[in-house]
């Protein structure tokens, strides 16, 4: 690196004598080169290891058992049982997304007007630990609390409450909508947490002032503002909720087709000879739908926070 | 802009207290129809209370409000009809600003067009027609302050409340907006309360400046009289530049370097401090070193005036001296001088308070 | 103080927070301690720490801990030597290329981890593939999003050009200038980085799983299938350790004033 800063300090410190605007142009060349050669590391790790298994999930997504292109893998992503855990995954994922959406929201907004800082302290730093509470120990932390032998099943037995009497189960659709909230709801907190503390008693003081009522501050001000940042952090759950998938694992063990499980099986092999690359349409299927969650959130979030400056 | 009359305002003996201050300690402020009355004070002297506890933002512990005549103490905000400019941020992030001026006519059911059309007019007053269809980050902060101070004009409000609307704004947008919101207000003739800290800004748009300290009202007058004829000490330090020249009080003359001058008020002990504006000394050149000269140690050219520092002899005090610079040509660093008081009676303060 | 209700004035919340607040805390805390009660019970009425015991003496308990240990301190190894020179090059020298890096550096957050250990098999070689260490590669792509964030509030921090400039002016090597002056500079932010890396390697279940490689997380889904309690016990283990580390993050970053939106490491 020393050596390369010298070589350039010396390109430099030629006199801007005859032909110097080439000169000027090769040393500004240089230049951009070099400001550029200490990212090389990171481009070659991201080439090999970001876009090497992206390319190759695409690849595949496109490629028949014989080698040559095709479109039947993606087709067959959308049949049978792969079509119907893209549903499943994307019913999962909307239902866990609205409902993290409101009660964060409700908790975020209550501790916003708390006018309390160390409640809002301790729920900020809660929800971060919280919104990273995922994955198998979640699943057997439900277990140990609400599954069919768990000390809330349990206990409410005992005082004559059968939560599983009805159609709820810890090991299907409306157990896991119950268990991701465990992190949707901290997730929700954080991101619109920003938006809320946001809102300038200005605006609903300049809004009483010219005569509105406070359902009217609402309606024209209030949540026109806030849309945008609650529609963006429901996209941002809704795809943490399709992607997820250790919770999920552990607690229907397959019972119910969720898209990543679904990949998953293929992933490990047990798949029928003529389907290898199905695995891979589907892959393809989750990036695009995550990526289009994801765009949706950046944009909003962009909307959101541009109001915020000033 | 049809209310070329304005409303009177009057507030009687408001009280208001936050925990164990006094905000307000009876504060009684009269304001004629189309007055413009600045509120000038320190910060926590109770001028933004008092501009809230009209505007209905805040309620009062005591006392009345009233407006024409009628009581409007417990009238909620939304029903009163008074246009306020915020400090800054105020105006609404969603809406454009052709918008915000109109959303006052919005939310009183004024159909769209003529809403619209009087908006336009009023950004047109403030020199923003082109701006109409901007949102809030995109106008800089003296454009956000017109277009705060066209949506509070746009409901026609019975009084115009400013709230150290320009305290946000560099010194140069500053200077222009205030001329302009003087000409606005004159031009749609509402009543106007205007809360500030900056002297300069409510000498310069006041019919009426009220001078504040802890929750009361010291002096209102017009701006030449509060500045030539301050009331109290507090007034006489709080406005303009002013000496303070240790002095003794005997006989209604206050007495100080070797002068002495009829009594106006203030403290009455018999040590005290004599205030005295800078412009109501004069010096002259003398040899003679006694209690009434003093030599020059500094002097700063401020265009047609100079401004002289001088320590005097008999008590070393840094007093200063304003003059027209053409007189103050010789006057260099190092010339002693002789002072005379050209003020015909002078304020005091009790001694100790520098 | 106020004499009568008015719209105006800042809404105080009565029963209807209180309410909210006790149903989120008894969302949030009653699975925990019934995680903890679980694998503390015997039967009605007994308590033991046998169910640790029993896990720790686990001969398979070691083996997967030694094996999370090691692609933990790898996975952070590989990350942070790679991610603090970049960023503060970024920052120096090529802040042009920043939004693609950033832009890059987002990419995990896009692509589902099943899918990255999907990709990871369809392109890497087969001496890789046969190596437990492919997962620190996979590892390090996951962190990126965190790393990235965390240095770069770090380096936004401080006038990290000027200290740079300043320090070259002053004749130091650009290898003093990284140990001597930015690191030490943005020391909690590394921490930070390292705290949800190693959070994130400890928690990772979707790759070593489908990799078939027996870390921590992989083994613990497999005892639930025998060893309720045992599992419970271990879950319980793991999320005090990385709740421990967090929380120390989420301190550290408020003596710095520094904000790291951590989120959805799931």
């Amino acid at each position: 690196m020393t050596e390369q800063i010298q070589s350039r300090n010396v390109v430099a410190a030629i006199p801007n004598g005859g032909d110097s605007r080439s000169r000027r142009q090769t040393s500004n060349l240089r230049k951009n080169l070099f400001d550029y050669s200490g990212l090389i590391p990171f481009f070659v790790f991201a080439t090999l290891f970001i876009g090497g298994p992206t390319f190759a999930v695409i690849f595949n997504a496109f490629l028949s058992n014989e080698g040559s292109w095709t479109l039947a893998n993606v087709q067959l992503a959308f049949t049978d049982v792969y079509y119907l855990s893209l549903l499943s995954s994307l019913k999962l994922a909307l239902a866990s997304a609205s409902t993290g959406v409101i009660f964060g929201l409700a908790i975020a907004y209550g501790v916003a007007i708390s006018g309390k800082p160390k409640l809002q302290k301790i729920v900020s730093t809660a929800s971060g630990v919280f919104a990273n509470t995922g994955g198998v120990p979640l699943a057997f932390f439900f277990i140990a609390a609400i599954g069919n032998y768990g000390l809330v099943t349990v206990g409410l037995q005992k005082v004559g409450i059968d939560i599983y009497s009805g159609s709820f189960t810890l090991f299907g659709f409306s157990g896991l909508v119950l268990v991701y909230l465990y992190f949707q709801i901290p997730l929700m907190i954080i991101v619109v947490y920003p938006a809320l503390e946001g809102i300038k008693s200005e605006w609903r003081e300049a809004a009483v002032n010219l005569g509105a009522s406070k359902a009217l501050y609402w309606r024209y001000v209030g949540i026109p503002i806030l849309t945008p940042a609650v529609i963006g952090s429901f996209f941002l759950l809704f795809a943490s909720a399709f992607a997820a998938y250790a919770t999920a694992n552990v607690l229907t063990q397959g019972t119910i087709p969720l898209l990543p499980l679904q990949v998953g099986t293929l992933v490990s092999g047990d798949v029928v000879a003529d389907q290898a690359n199905v695995g891979f349409a589907m892959g393809l299927v989750m990036i695009v739908v995550v990526g289009i969650a994801m765009t949706f959130y950046t944009y909003l979030d962009r909307r959101a926070s541009r109001w915020r400056k000033r | 802009m049809t209310n070329k009359s304005g409303s009177a305002v009057e507030m009687i003996n408001l009280q208001r207290i936050f925990g164990d201050v006094k905000a307000l300690d009876g504060l009684n402020l009269t304001i004629k129809p189309g007055q413009l009355v600045a509120l000038l004070g320190p910060s926590g002297c109770g001028k933004t209370t008092a501009l809230r506890l009209l505007a209905g933002l805040d309620l009062a512990d005591g006392g009345q409000i009233t407006v024409d005549g009628r009581d409007i103490t417990n009238v909620p905000a939304n029903k009163r009809d008074m246009g306020m400019v915020f400090q800054a941020y105020s105006l609404f992030p969603n809406l454009t600003a052709v918008e915000n001026v109109a959303f006052g006519l919005k939310v009183r059911g004024i159909s769209e067009e003529i809403r619209i059309k009087k908006a336009k007019e009023l950004l047109d007053l403030v020199g923003l027609s082109r701006e109409a269809n901007r949102y809030s980050h995109q106008l800089s902060g003296g454009q956000q302050q017109r277009v705060a101070l066209a949506r509070a004009l746009a409901i026609e409000p019975k009084v115009l409340l400013l709230d150290e609307p320009l305290s946000a704004l560099d010194a140069k947008v500053r200077t222009q907006l205030r001329d302009e919101i003087r000409r606005i207000q004159l031009e749609v003739g509402t009543t106007t309360l205007f809360v500030t800290h900056d002297q300069e800004e409510a000498m310069a748009m006041a019919d009426l400046v009220g001078v504040m300290s802890n929750g009361k009202l010291e002096q209102i007058a017009a701006p030449d009289d509060i500045y030539a004829n301050p009331a109290t000490a507090f007034v006489a330090s709080f406005v303009g530049a002013m000496n303070r020249i240790p002095a003794k009080l005997s006989s209604g003359k206050v007495e100080f370097l070797g002068q002495s001058v009829k009594y106006g008020g203030g403290s009455s002990a018999t040590t005290v401090v004599a205030l005295v504006r800078p412009e109501s000394i004069s010096v002259t050149p003398t040899k003679v070193n006694d209690s009434k000269s003093g030599t020059v140690i500094a002097r700063s050219f401020l265009g047609p005036q100079t401004r002289l520092t001088v320590k005097t002899h008999e008590h070393g005090t840094h007093l200063h001296v304003d003059m027209a610079s053409s007189d103050a040509l010789e006057l260099t660093a190092g010339t002693n001088v002789s002072l005379t008081i050209t003020a015909s009676t002078v304020l005091t303060d009790a001694d100790g308070k520098n | 103080m106020n004499k009568n209700n008015s719209s105006t004035v800042t809404a105080k919340p009565g029963l209807g927070l209180n309410a909210w607040m006790i149903a989120g805390l008894l969302f949030f805390t009653v699975p925990m301690f019934s995680a903890f009660i679980f694998s503390v019970q015997v039967g009605d009425g007994t308590y033991t720490l046998g169910a640790y015991r029993r896990m720790i003496s686990d001969p398979g308990f070691g083996e997967a801990l030694w094996i999370s240990a090691r692609l933990a301190i790898l996975t952070v190894a590989i990350a942070i030597g790679i991610m603090v020179p970049t960023v503060t090059w970024l920052h120096i020298r090529a802040q042009r290329a920043k939004r693609i890096v950033e832009f890059i550096t987002l990419l995990p957050l896009i692509i589902p981890p099943v899918v990255i250990a999907l990709g990871f098999l369809g392109s890497m070689p087969l001496w890789l593939k046969d190596s437990v260490y492919m997962l620190v590669f996979a590892y390090v792509v996951l962190s990126m999003p965190y790393t990235f964030r965390s240095i770069d509030t770090g380096l936004s921090a401080i006038d990290v050009k000027t200290l740079v400039d300043a320090a070259r002016g002053l004749g130091a090597s650009w290898r003093q200038v990284m140990v001597s002056i930015i690191g030490p500079n943005i020391q909690s932010a590394i921490f930070g980085a390292i705290f949800l890396t190693v959070a994130l390697v400890l928690g990772e279940f979707v790759i070593s799983n489908l990799l078939l490689w027996s870390t921590l997380p992989v083994w613990m889904a497999l005892v639930g299938m025998s060893d309720a309690e045992g599992a419970v016990a271990l879950s319980v283990m793991s999320l005090v350790f990385v709740w421990l580390l967090l929380m120390l993050l989420s301190s550290l970053n408020r003596r710095r004033k520094v904000r790291v939106n951590v989120g959805g490491l799931s």
